[in-house]
């Protein structure tokens, strides 16, 4: 039995009949074509889809559609509207990416880091990522990009 | 004019995925798209006495359910690269296996339907009666009597019996050896996990005969190349391959996947353009794993610590079927690397490449090059303990030195090739004073006292060394076809270089980017010869359409062989703008030069014509001299003389909790020579990526089958690859030993971190065990593994 939902994504209002058992993550690239959001795991492991409803950073594959009823979505597409959030700046002025398979998610997880922490340390980085996996960088300059991010965030 | 090779230039192709604008293979939608679900065996090793598919093809929403049986016409998966002059007993995978499995994961039954969803479903619709037959997982087990059967054509489970060096030489070297060392070593089964699963989506037309064929590939060219010539025996010009934005790679996207070919046929068979992605699931059990040797090491050594002799005996698991070059990772990748940085009088390796009821295991990053280094740096880890000589100092008596380059390994192990150039003793020198080696030494010492007297009871301190070398930019096709090495082809690259009116340069290659920053990278090369901005380049690639034919993207090939062509293109249009700009200039062509992007004679640079100017003059063709073609355009095709050795030192410092054996690194420092470097920030991520990756081997990765052959790391949450917390910053420098195998002194860095850091972590660990009698561990150095070794004794 289908159900309705309204959800708002990157500030536009869609309703849609879903399956319940729709993961947010397919709704978003399946039904609405925002591709930028990416799935890499089956099992919540490796954060490439990870988006933000109601500014918290959340694991597109690990929420149902229908749970999301009525909440507000931001995914890699809408993080800035045209310009290139600091973040996403950050990350091609530190190569914090290669094949950018994990990106999206990325930077969606570093930007929710640095909201709920302005002035993280290398430490606080590293844990603070650590839900969002990548295979090429080892980190080190994604890292640098987070730091290079919050000193342009201040 | 400022230099564009050597500067950190920020990566062209990074725009479109910080974005999320990059389009990997499931973001394609293409008009009355169905999707598959592919239907993989429970079972490691099965008969399969029937499928009775009527109860998934009555569900709402399917198009066709399919098995084996309708695809008899479509030619198992070829192995084009078997071990040389060896009798290799082949078998390999169909698209969908119609009786007989070997492997859990193997594709038996496939369903395509409007959405994912609906096709997931009816694959729980579909009924197989199996057979379940006795499993044998061990790759040594396999080939002892009694062990289950796999193939009727591989007596004993063996694919192949394949040696290198001199073994009467080696038994004369043990002979009169002062000291002798036999270790038994595994190199552990590794799941590659390139963060974007395979996937495949394909179009065929039924009134051309033309297929359109999207796939997560490394190696796009070779992909049609197998497809139509041994697979479907279709001409190569009715497909065309596109490799759309790949999301990583690390080997396991260089081969022909069963699914690919299942897609095309699919195409075909349903009418309807068809799109499969993995899941991760999937793609931890169906897609190959690297790695997998069980190896017993003997050294025979001085007393000083020289060694005098290595014997190596490998078994190599290659799986339940062969991947597309699976036996050529253990033999010519490994076998002839096995005198490393090294030395070494004498040197024999046999290796045994077995199947077992077992994933595919074919390259994974540095593909035999790690195993071999592993041996090598393990070898003078345990000459040093057994000696009493410092790590550090074994390695250094035993270091080919710089006046022995170009230098052949004992006994033609690398069989006709030398080592290009090296300069071991400065890296490995830098990097222990970056270490602090000696310091360590004695806050060791220190910590190892007991509390009474200031130790640091609790905490196990140690440092592992790792000097590496290994094989990169694997070409030179008259090598690595023949004579015996196995590799049915060339292994040469490609570029086109087009200079356009309006002075934009588009380059074509045959390379495949998945990550490597080929886009950028290619670029500065351009920029740097014509004298043009990098933004006004375009590098294009992965699609079989408008590129010349190349091998693809692995063996840290890319810019040692591909660039190579690039840069010999560009020599011959700046030889043709050259000759035109003099004829513009009024001037004799002796008289004129080509530098820095102009044309003008010798001593006038000031009446200059830019490469813009020319290329204008070349498309429009109002004013060329007699017998000119219009246009600034050239297709190099280069096939190295010889592969590039890079090497180098990583230092790495361990602390081990006593209590649970927990492993930290504390420090870890690299020194790496890869020749000439185009993009260092570039370089460098490659080689952060490579070290993280190797220690992932070393202290978290391995993949486990148990007895029946079931898979029990088979998602993220049981294969743990490393996360952001798990090293600290790596200290890093470089010294610089160009390459004198091509024009750009580059020897090559894709895979370099993954091959030396392994080791490292392994020595430091046990070296921080030592003093408890602790010689050897076998990887992965859990904290369990590492608590049951320090209370054995």
């Amino acid at each position: 039995m289908k159900q309705t939902v309204t959800i708002t994504v990157n500030g536009v209002a869609h309703t849609r009949e879903v399956e319940p058992r729709m993961l947010l993550a397919h709704f978003l690239r399946d039904t609405l074509g925002l591709t930028g959001t990416n799935i890499g795991c089956d099992s919540s492991q490796c954060g490439a889809c990870a988006v933000h409803i109601d500014g918290t950073a959340v694991k597109s594959c690990t929420v149902l559609t229908v749970q999301a009823d009525g909440s507000s979505v931001t995914t890699i597409e809408g993080l800035a509207n045209g310009a290139l959030h600091p973040m996403q700046q950050a990350f091609w002025d530190k190569h914090g990416l290669q094949c950018g398979f994990c990106t999206p998610g990325m930077i969606m997880a570093s930007v929710d880091l640095l909201n709920r922490t302005p002035n993280p340390s290398e430490e606080d980085i590293r844990h603070g990522l650590d839900g969002n996996l990548c295979r090429c960088t080892g980190y080190q300059n994604i890292v640098a990009s987070v730091q290079a991010a919050a000193e342009a965030m201040k | 004019m400022a230099k564009v090779i050597g500067q950190s230039i920020k990566r062209k192709e990074d725009p479109r995925l910080i974005t999320g604008e990059a389009k990997f293979l499931d973001d394609i939608q293409l008009p009355g798209m169905a999707y598959v679900a592919i239907l993989r065996s429970p079972y490691a090793h099965a008969k399969i006495n029937g499928i009775d598919t009527s109860r998934a093809a009555a569900l709402p929403g399917v198009i066709g359910v399919y098995t084996g049986k309708d695809f008899m016409d479509v030619n198992p998966m070829p192995c084009a690269w078997q071990a040389g002059g060896v009798k290799n007993n082949v078998n390999t995978p169909r698209v969908l296996e119609p009786e007989h499995v070997t492997w859990t994961g193997a594709g038996v039954a496939c369903v395509v339907a409007e959405d994912r969803y609906t096709a997931e479903d009816a694959l729980a619709l579909i009924e197989v009666d199996w057979e379940p037959l006795d499993v044998v997982v061990d790759a040594k087990k396999a080939t002892e009597a009694g062990a289950p059967q796999i193939h009727e054509n591989a007596p004993n489970n063996v694919v192949m019996e394949w040696e290198c060096g001199d073994a009467a030489a080696v038994d004369a070297a043990f002979k009169n050896a002062e000291v002798t060392i036999k270790q038994p070593l595994i190199n552990q089964r590794l799941i590659p996990t390139p963060m974007e699963t395979r996937g495949c989506a394909a179009m065929y037309l039924p009134h051309t005969g033309e297929y359109t064929v999207w796939m997560t590939s490394q190696a796009p060219h070779v992909m049609r190349l197998l497809m139509t010539a041994f697979v479907f025996g279709i001409p190569e010009t009715k497909m065309r391959v596109i490799s759309p934005q790949v999301g990583g790679g690390f080997g396991a996207k260089i081969f022909l996947y069963p699914e690919y070919c299942l897609m095309a046929a699919l195409a075909k068979k349903t009418g309807r353009p068809v799109k499969w992605q993995e899941t991760r699931s999937e793609n931890y059990r169906a897609t190959t794993h690297g790695r997998d040797h069980i190896t017993e090491l003997e050294v025979a050594a001085k007393k000083d610590g020289t060694v005098t002799g290595l014997r190596v005996h490998t078994y190599a698991n290659l799986g339940g079927v062969l991947s597309s070059i699976a036996p050529g990772i253990p033999t010519t990748l490994y076998g002839r690397l096995l005198s490393g940085a090294y030395h070494i009088p004498h040197i024999y390796c046999k290796v045994w490449g077995v199947y077992t009821n077992t994933a595919m295991v074919d390259a994974y990053r540095g593909a035999g090059r790690p195993e071999a280094t592993y041996v090598a740096e393990r070898a003078m880890d345990l000459v040093a303990q057994a000696t009493g000589v410092d790590p550090a100092e074994v390695r250094r008596v035993n270091f080919i030195q710089p006046s022995e380059f170009p230098y052949a390994p004992a006994d033609n192990i690398l069989a006709g090739l030398k080592y290009d150039s090296g300069n071991y003793e400065p890296a490995l020198d830098r990097a222990l004073e970056m270490a602090g080696y000696a310091d360590f030494r004695k806050q060791q010492a220190e910590a190892r006292k007991p509390p009474a007297a200031g130790g640091k009871q609790g905490k196990l301190l140690g440092v592992g060394l790792s000097s590496y070398i290994e094989i990169c930019g694997v070409a030179p096709s008259a090598w690595i076809g023949l004579p015996g090495q196995g590799w049915g082809a060339g292994l040469w690259e490609s570029a086109n270089v087009r200079v356009h009116l309006t002075g934009k340069v588009v380059v074509t290659t045959g390379s495949q980017n998945h990550g490597q920053g080929h886009e950028t990278t290619n670029a500065q090369v351009v920029a740097e010869e014509l004298g043009v901005s990098v933004d006004d380049v375009i590098v294009q690639h992965s699609d079989t359409l408008g590129t010349p034919f190349g091998y693809g993207s692995y063996g840290s090939r890319s810019a040692a062989v591909g660039t190579v062509a690039v840069y010999n293109s560009l020599q011959r249009i700046k030889e043709k703008a050259r000759k035109l700009g003099a004829h513009l200039l009024e001037a004799a062509e002796e008289d004129v030069v080509f530098e820095d992007g102009k044309v003008f004679v010798k001593g006038s640079p000031d009446k200059a014509k830019t490469i813009g100017d020319i290329a204008a003059q070349a498309a429009l063709g109002y004013s060329l001299p007699r017998g000119m073609e219009p246009f600034l355009d050239d297709t190099a095709y280069y096939d190295p003389p010889n592969c590039t050795f890079p090497f180098g030192t990583h230092v790495c410092f361990v602390e081990v909790d006593a209590e649970t054996g927990a492993v930290q690194v504390l420090r870890y420092v690299a020194v790496d020579d890869v020749g000439n470097v185009i993009n260092p920030m570039i370089v460098d991520g490659q080689l952060h990526g490579g070290i993280v990756q190797g220690v992932g081997q070393a202290l978290t990765e391995g993949a486990v089958y148990d007895e029946n052959g079931q898979l029990l790391t088979g998602t993220m949450t049981e294969y743990a690859i490393p996360k952001a917390s798990l090293m600290p910053k790596i200290e890093h420098e470089r010294t610089v030993t160009p390459s004198p195998v091509n024009p750009l002194g580059i020897k090559g860095a894709g895979e370099a971190g993954t091959i030396a850091s392994t080791p490292a972590v392994v020595n430091a660990v046990v070296d921080a065990l030592s003093h408890l009698g602790v010689k050897h561990l076998d990887m992965p150095l859990t904290p369990q593994r590492v608590w049951m070794a320090m209370h054995k004794n």
